[in-house]
């Protein structure tokens, strides 16, 4: 009975950790969502993501608080976000290429805001604690023991869904993202809604870099995000823009990366090199498999992602 | 208009005088200070690999006549090489340590071709008579410290069951695997070693995912080879596991769950290599060292450490600082059962072979 109550615990701790993994993924998967429901691809996730990394754990060790440095970090990708609106929605800019300066600059950026913090302490931000409930073996820890950012993630995905298909503001977005000719002609402020899109995105893309250096780690190390924006970017099309199956794509991925180096410590054998590969391989499968269902049914993506829009006067 | 032609050729010859006046200058600059390049693969403030070099760096500012440039950051790409060729060609050295392991080949080898006046030692190659006689390399055995680590964490260790965290399957890695696992095996026979490789030296986010896969998977005493050990200590010390140390001394980030670390003492080498400069020959090409040699050196014990690992460990110590000291002896198995030593086999530390390991012994769950 107590060995079962151990295994138990193991499993508990396992998940754990998946679901922290998974969630900078969910932060800035969910936000690129709401960019590309409304017809703009930003490709700057990944500059976004540690740009709110650096900035969050700047302003958390500047101000000692961890829920101002998560604020911070949230800044720093919308500031990040709304010089990516100006160019591509205001000046009608190529997005890929707008995008992909902006994770450089965004790298850059990070590096220079991070420079003197290098090697900082932290103290993590603090887990929730019920008593009685938190020490529910078995699951009390995985229900009712994480930190705030977790929380705000699983909210936002459900904020997210409910607003996209249950609100008028929702509806106008997607119509926005489907064909922007159509509804400026209908009256509707496109460039408005895509702006204000991408400026969410951008705090998302922020605060998942925030959660890293300040609850996940919680120290800031250069480029620390590793690519993490880009597996949110493809976890997007992955989950075919529905925000419920970028959450569980988020936790797919996350127990891949999770599972892989518990793969390691146990000794199956396989060289780690491989493993590690793994999490990419699954994203590159996903997307594959996904084109050819693709090309049985149909485009799932919104119909105007991508396309520049300049309003006929 | 003659006023005009008159104040150019004023112009032009105090030019001229200015730029003679500079020649022998420039000469007698690069004949004076000896200046010293160092590049680093990370952030000179890492709690790890990169900050032991550069307090080794910063032992030879105070030397009157050296000049130190320094930069961090520089991947292990063709970037080093233009690292070197800046420090070279605009800074004037004519020493260059590039300390991170994937600086060897082929970019130390290209460069120390193209500069033959300017030496290099690189740190962790594996220098041999074939390469370049301006170009060399130095490392410490601390493996050997490892091996120390190993004696404390097994009489720590409740489970039974220690954690590394590694960054990638070299040499240089293996051999601290192994060496921890062995001082942990000449404690209790029955422990075991479980590993992940991370496969960068420098990935904090993954780091930290690897410790608690660890930890998740039963270890309770936390090790590592990466290049910033602080993340791994860190986590390892707040999910309530001991942790040994490595590069440097992390006893401040763990508190009372630090039980000892090797640590290098690279500011020993360094001086030599200057000296030997400013004497006006050339260091040496391959120089080794451990802890009789002053290049290795453990942290002081933390309280957690119970007085019976103590003595094992100051005694096995003892023996090392004697020289000559075993860790891989036979007979001996690797983790996929083939015999690596057979009985009556000991590899010193300075042992050739122990520069190309390429395997985890029995014991060790992972694969390189």
């Amino acid at each position: 009975m107590s060995l079962d109550i151990v295994s138990l615990d193991i499993v508990q701790m396992v998940l754990v950790t998946v679901l922290t993994a998974a969630t900078p993924l969910i932060l800035a998967g969910i936000g690129e969502l709401v960019v590309e429901r409304s017809g703009v691809l930003n490709l700057g996730v990944e500059g976004m993501m540690v740009l709110g990394a650096a900035a969050g754990f700047a302003v958390a060790t500047q101000t000692g608080s961890t829920g101002l440095g998560a604020l911070g970090g949230a800044g720093a990708g919308l500031l990040l976000a709304a010089l990516f609106g100006v160019l591509t929605v205001g000046l009608a800019a190529n997005q890929v290429a707008s995008g992909l300066a902006l994770t450089i600059l965004g790298l850059g950026l990070s590096g220079l805001v991070g420079a003197g913090y290098v090697g900082m302490k932290r103290d993590p931000a603090p887990h929730l604690h019920l008593p009685g409930l938190t020490d529910l073996p078995g699951i009390g820890r995985l229900l009712f023991g994480h930190d705030a950012f977790v929380y705000a993630a699983l909210l936002l995905v459900v904020g997210v869904w409910w607003f996209l298909w249950r609100t008028r503001a929702g509806l106008i977005l997607r119509a926005v993202g489907d064909d922007h000719t159509a509804t400026h002609a209908l009256g509707l402020k496109v460039r408005k809604v895509r702006f204000l899109a991408v400026l969410f995105g951008g705090a998302c893309a922020g605060l998942a870099g925030a959660y890293l250096s300040l609850a996940y780690t919680p120290f800031w190390a250069p480029a620390m995000t590793a690519g993490r924006g880009w597996i949110a970017l493809a976890l997007v099309v992955f989950a075919s823009w529905q925000p419920l199956r970028v959450a569980a794509g988020a936790l797919l991925f996350g127990g891949a990366t999770v599972l892989q180096l518990h793969a390691q410590a146990a000794g199956l054998g396989l060289p780690g090199q491989l493993l590690s590969a793994l999490p990419y391989l699954a994203t590159i499968l996903a997307l594959v498999l996904l084109s050819l269902g693709r090309r049985r049914g149909g485009s799932l993506a919104p119909a105007a992602l991508g396309r520049v829009f300049a309003p006929s006067r | 208009m003659s006023d005009h032609s008159f104040s150019r050729r004023h112009l032009l010859g105090g030019a001229a005088a200015l730029s003679l006046g500079a020649l022998p200058f420039g000469r007698a600059r690069a004949a004076g200070p000896l200046t010293v390049g160092f590049i680093y693969v990370g952030p000179k403030d890492d709690y790890g690999y990169n900050q032991a070099h550069a307090q080794g760096a910063a032992a030879l500012k105070a030397i009157p006549g050296v000049q130190v440039v320094e930069e961090e950051n520089v991947r292990e790409t063709t970037d080093v090489q233009k690292t070197m060729e800046s420090m070279i060609n605009l800074d004037g050295a004519t020493l260059v340590f590039p300390t991170s392991f994937g600086y060897f080949d082929p970019h130390v080898l290209i460069e120390a071709k193209k500069n033959p006046k300017v030496q290099f030692r690189h740190c962790g190659g594996l220098w041999t008579e074939a390469n370049p006689k301006n170009a060399g390399s130095y490392f410490g055995y601390i493996a050997q410290g490892q091996y120390l680590n190993g004696i404390v964490a097994a009489h720590a260790s409740k489970a039974k069951r220690l954690g590394f965290v590694a960054a990638k399957p070299i040499p240089q890695v293996l051999n601290n695997i192994n060496g921890f696992l062995l001082g942990a095996r000449s404690v209790d026979p029955s422990i075991t070693v479980q590993v992940i490789f991370t496969g960068e030296w420098s990935l904090a986010v993954k780091e930290a995912e690897a410790t608690n896969a660890l930890i998740n998977g039963g270890a309770d005493v936390i090790t590592c080879h990466v290049d910033s050990p602080k993340v791994v200590v860190e986590t390892a010390a707040r999910r309530g596991a001991f942790v040994c140390g490595y590069h440097a001394d992390q006893s401040a980030l763990a508190k009372d769950q630090y039980l000892t670390g090797a640590e290098w003492n690279w500011a020993s080498i360094y001086k030599g290599f200057v000296a030997d400069m400013q004497a006006g020959k050339a260091p040496p090409n391959f120089l080794r060292g451990g802890l009789p040699d002053g290049f290795v050196k453990m942290s002081p014990y933390g309280p957690a450490v119970s007085e019976e690992a103590r003595r094992q460990a100051d005694a096995v110590k003892a023996e090392m600082m004697k020289g000559g000291f075993a860790i891989i002896k036979g007979p001996l198995k690797d983790n996929k059962g083939n015999v690596i030593a057979g009985a009556g086999t000991a590899l010193a530390e300075n042992a050739s072979e122990l520069e190309k390991t390429n395997y985890l012994v029995e014991g060790v769950k992972g694969s390189a």
